[in-house]
């Protein structure tokens, strides 16, 4: 029997016949997804005439579209800068919180991610409006003199966003928080380490991993949101994913769209692969 | 730290109040607090046009999704922590990365191969295509619960006079079963929720209920998708319950 736990190392490791059991999913993915997408990143670089880099010649040399890839970004750095400043300490308080507050939160968190985002971007179209909730809060307290619509600005749109996305800042990073014991903070404070002191060199490099896997969630899915930016900003402001979705759905403008989706994909698989890496650093250096 | 807390809960319930309030008031121009309560928008779901049917195709395809997604990925997860062949680290990393990639561009991609392949039927390829969604949760949750599972347990069931199958029933079925919930869920409303890769596949008598809303949205807001979304959120609420009942909350936060 123990023979069946352990398969001998000199077993052939491609005659492995639990491997098989993957095959289904495997073959689903590459069949349906992975060929699809390799695809269509081939058919950008085949012009009539052969292969060709025109299609991104064309697109780079169009200052348009050089602010289409500005706008993406600035939002998605915006976003990702917010819910990094909200969602740090909240996953502190979350994992050092009473139980009562413990579960407001967990419930707060956890509700809106069961909720379609068209639901939620529908309802900062009310928050955002000039007769809004935020509007008559900032009146309110007064920082500002008179009402003002938010919708169809940036601010909002970063606004709707985070909401969106902080969740998925605060989960990773409390993942990493709830491990750390608190004693370690004491233990700084007994050796006479100042409380910045402590953070810089004890906290933060502990919180790091959850903090980058944090930053990527949000980074990538802000750069991608489509949903987002239609409902509370509108055609005025272009991102890559809105510019791509308008090409393909309203103006049949399969070369332009195609563009677009490569330079998107090319966006996202960086984050993804560059976040990795420095997973891997922080990994290996501790 | 206490005062960021206090505003990420009132952040992130605000747009789930806003939409309860909206749908319970008699104005029709979203005025908060709104002057009157009524159900008047309640009253009018049932004859908003392709709601129902909407609903009902998102629900098929959420739970059919799912479904196939369950099996096809918990089978993948038992094969990369049982097996002892190369490359596995990349082959979760590839099932987990449709979650990753810009579901707009996902969403083309599939639309081009679907048709390449002869597959243009609406409802048919919404299925087909869900399952590419619903896929990497399974994966990603199945996968950390059975790498913390002790495969021993199963010898061991064995060993006390349990056939192997029965073994797998009694033993690792329910060790798994808060993993099979965790993933069914959140694989189910997010194939619920997904707006990029269904709008490719929608045709005029097929729609998913988001794609059918993001329409009312634009043709004529009021607040009858309050009272949509109102109850949608109801719906949360109610999965969130059943999920704090079977696995507890703190699980559902794992990630």
């Amino acid at each position: 029997m123990s023979a069946r736990l352990a398969p001998s190392p000199a077993a052939s490791p491609w005659r492995d016949p639990v491997a098989l059991l993957a095959a289904p999913a495997v073959l689903y993915l590459l069949a349906l997804y992975a060929l699809p997408l390799l695809w269509l990143l081939a058919k950008s670089f085949v012009g009539p005439a052969g292969p060709t880099l025109g299609p991104y010649v064309d697109f780079f040399s169009d200052p348009f579209n050089w602010r289409v890839v500005g706008n993406t970004l600035s939002v998605a750095a915006w976003v990702t800068v917010v819910c990094l400043a909200v969602g740090y300490p909240a996953s502190f308080a979350l994992a050092r919180a009473g139980a009562a507050l413990q579960i407001a939160m967990l419930v707060a968190i956890i509700l809106p991610l069961s909720i379609g985002v068209v639901v939620k971007a529908f309802a900062w179209q009310i928050v955002l409006r000039r007769d809004g909730v935020v509007s008559q809060l900032l009146m309110a307290i007064g920082v500002w003199d008179e009402p003002q619509r938010l919708l169809f600005t940036e601010t909002g749109l970063v606004l709707g966003a985070a909401n969106v996305f902080l969740p998925f800042m605060i989960l990773p990073i409390y993942s990493v928080v709830k491990l750390i014991d608190p004693r370690l903070d004491e233990a700084g404070a007994t050796l006479g380490a100042t409380p910045v002191y402590r953070f810089l060199r004890v906290t933060l490099p502990l919180t790091l991993p959850g903090v980058v896997s944090g930053v990527a969630f949000v980074f990538s899915m802000s750069v991608s949101m489509y949903v987002i930016p239609s409902l509370l900003i509108g055609d005025r402001f272009q991102t890559l994913s809105t510019l791509t979705g308008r090409s393909f759905l309203f103006m049949r403008n399969e070369q332009l769209g195609s563009t677009t989706a490569v330079v998107l994909l090319a966006l996202a698989v960086s984050v993804v692969v560059g976040s990795g890496w420095i997973a891997r650093r922080l990994g290996s250096s501790t | 730290m206490w005062l960021a807390a206090l505003f990420t809960v009132v952040f992130l319930m605000t747009p789930l109040v806003v939409t309860v309030a909206v749908s319970l008031g008699s104005s029709s121009v979203f005025t908060l607090p709104p002057p009157d309560w009524s159900l008047r928008w309640y009253e009018r779901l049932a004859d908003t046009r392709g709601l129902v049917p909407s609903l009902v195709t998102s629900l098929q395809v959420a739970a059919f999704s799912t479904a196939v997604a369950l099996a096809l990925g918990t089978l993948c997860a038992i094969a990369l922590v049982r097996g002892r062949f190369p490359g596995r680290d990349g082959i979760a990393t590839f099932l987990v990365s449709p979650l990753m990639l810009p579901g707009l561009v996902v969403g083309i991609a599939m639309l081009q191969g679907f048709k390449a392949i002869g597959l243009r039927e609406a409802y048919l390829s919404l299925l087909v295509a869900h399952v590419v969604i619903t896929l990497p949760y399974v994966v990603r949750t199945v996968l950390g619960a059975l790498s913390l599972f002790d495969f021993s347990l199963i010898d061991a069931a064995r060993t006390l006079g349990c056939s192997y199958p029965a073994a797998l029933v009694r033993v690792l079925v329910p060790a798994l079963g808060p993993a099979f919930l965790t993933s069914g869920m959140f694989a189910f409303l997010a194939s619920m929720d997904n707006y990029p890769i269904s709008i490719f596949f929608t045709d005029a008598w097929t729609k998913t209920l988001p794609i059918q809303m993001l329409q009312y949205v634009e043709e004529n807001p009021d607040p009858t998708i309050a009272a949509i979304s109102a109850g949608l959120v109801l719906l949360a609420i109610l999965v969130l319950i059943v999920g704090d009942r079977l696995v507890g909350l703190r699980r559902l936060a794992d990630f």
